[in-house]
């Protein structure tokens, strides 16, 4: 899994599971906030009848954080929609943990794979919901 | 000349504390927390987040919460609050051709790739008032079919191999933002669309109404209607494509309208395009008509309906810019109710006594005294007479 799918799960996660995912995986290392964590706007573009020109539709809140290991400074960063800092910073801490080559095998495997089936799952099951209000339409044959 | 008037600090403050006691109602029911309204009361906190321009749930539950329930209140504390944040990244365009169904249908064809999905809708409910809903009861799960969704294609870009309705095609042109430019009229259909995905859904909503009812007819069919959650990506420097951020709940809606066609252009179907925040499906087809009647100049149309004037439509749209002029004229306007009263009582006065001119002329001066309305003010008697019949 590269950065960019990791940071994507990571925002589509709840932060309480992100949070007994991290704890479980016990890496036990310290980190320092190099930037952040912060709460700002992102503005949301739309495009005019789905696939013409962009336009501005309104804005949405969007945090974001960049932490550093302490040991190696290695650096990881975070960008989760809504006002949650602590998510954020977890995305990043995640996210540098995954950079280093020892720990990526294993936060991959025993954090990412589950999270990826969860999310999956919940989907598949939102999805079978809204199968069921699909329209079965038949035909009445009238006269003979 | 202004006087200043000082007081009130204690009758303020006493209003906002007796206010706060009547939102909180009677103390021995259960306070409402605002994860119940985000849950409970989910469309009224969607159109909150739609028309204050700023998507998140939880603040426009607390916002809901705040005001009492009062939407309009609720979008303007909203607003407020967007000011104090900064901005750090535009988005890339939604794609809602990815979006995930949970409600889909088409008002044109019957039978679309992915089929017509209804979603929790009211639609086909009877509209009787359900007085179990008075009663606590158990509420049982949603049905769920065997299988997963098929894929639903967006409805437009997959039935139209003949030309026949227009293409909308992206030239990379950056849009308007009207947060950082105020709007300069006329303006073009971005800015335009920005301004209705923010307008009042009351509003929006009469005003395609009236083009229904024709003024300024455009023969709309629902030719889509896609309510799901998008992802929404940001480019950041640190990754080299586009992030994924989370995923926000979107309605958008492609009206298909008629075009007789023109000299450079053969009849097709044109398009209205409406986009909101949330599950907020009347909303965006309102917008959808609305966006279509202001491309009347555009498509050489005659703009002759309320509907089709752009600076009319769009400059009233805002509640929060609506209701804060309207509000303003609680403030105090002693002295200037104070000049009115000067005015007219040297008026009545002139009308009293028959002067040299006759009783004609100090009549007609009285009437343009009433006449004074705010445009009429600037004027001097002479036209004021003109404009008041």
């Amino acid at each position: 899994m590269n950065p960019t799918q990791r940071q994507r799960l990571l925002a589509l996660t709840p932060r309480d599971r992100l949070e007994t995912g991290w704890d479980e995986l016990a890496l036990g290392v310290e980190y320092r906030c190099v930037r952040g964590p912060d709460t700002g706007m992102a503005m949301v573009r739309g495009r005019m009848g789905g696939t013409g020109n962009a336009f501005n539709l309104g804005e949405m809140t969007l945090s974001r954080a960049s932490v550093a290991l302490h040991d190696d400074g290695t650096l990881g960063h975070g960008w989760v929609a809504g006002r949650d800092h602590r998510h954020a910073e977890l995305i990043a801490l995640i996210d540098a943990c995954a950079r280093r080559p020892d720990w990526a095998e294993r936060i991959d495997a025993e954090l990412m794979a589950p999270l990826a089936r969860e999310l999956d799952a919940a989907r598949e099951q939102t999805s079978r919901t809204a199968a069921a209000t699909r329209v079965d339409f038949f035909t009445l044959v009238r006269g003979e | 000349m202004y006087v200043a008037v000082k007081g009130g600090e204690q009758a303020i403050a006493n209003a906002h504390r007796w206010l706060a006691d009547r939102r909180r109602g009677d103390r021995d029911r259960a306070e409402l927390s605002v994860d119940q309204l985000a849950g409970q009361l989910n469309l009224a906190v969607d159109r909150v987040m739609a028309e204050a321009s700023l998507y998140d749930p939880e603040l426009a539950a607390l916002a809901l919460k705040q005001a009492s329930g009062d939407l309009v209140e609720a979008v303007f504390l909203l607003r407020a609050y967007r000011t104090t944040l900064p901005r750090l990244a535009e988005t890339v365009a939604l794609d809602t051709g990815a979006m995930r169904i949970e409600r889909r249908i088409s008002a044109t064809y019957k039978d679309v790739p992915g089929g017509q999905v209804l979603g929790p809708t009211y639609d086909y409910t009877h509209r009787l008032l359900d007085f179990l809903q008075l009663a606590e009861g158990e509420v049982p799960e949603p049905a769920r079919a065997e299988a997963a969704l098929e894929a639903c294609p967006p409805i437009l870009e997959q039935l139209d191999a003949e030309g026949l309705i227009e293409r909308e095609v992206d030239d990379g042109a950056a849009p308007y933002d009207i947060t950082r430019d105020p709007p300069d009229f006329p303006v073009d259909r971005a800015t335009r669309l920005q301004m209705l995905a923010r307008g009042d859904e009351g509003y929006l909503l009469a005003l395609g109404y009236s083009t229904q009812r024709g003024y300024g007819r455009n023969h709309p069919f629902a030719g889509e209607i896609r309510i799901g959650q998008v992802e929404v990506e940001i480019v950041v420097e640190e990754h080299d494509g586009p992030v994924c951020i989370g995923e926000i709940a979107i309605s958008e809606c492609q009206m298909i309208n008629q075009f007789a066609g023109s000299r450079e252009m053969a009849p097709q179907f044109t398009r209205g395009y409406g986009l909101a925040f949330g599950r907020n499906e009347r909303k965006a087809m309102a917008m959808a008509l609305v966006d279509r009647a202001l491309r009347a100049e555009e498509l050489g149309e005659p703009v002759e309906s309320p509907a089709q004037q752009a600076e009319f439509v769009l400059a009233h749209a805002d509640s929060v810019e609506a209701s804060g002029f309207v509000s303003h004229l609680k403030l105090p306007h002693y002295v200037d109710f104070q000049s009115e009263l000067e005015l007219l009582r040297r008026l009545r006065r002139a009308h009293g006594e028959p002067q040299s001119g006759g009783d004609e002329d100090s009549s007609e001066v009285a009437d343009g005294g009433s006449g004074a309305q705010a445009p009429a003010d600037t004027h001097p008697p002479s036209e004021t007479e003109q404009v008041a019949p």
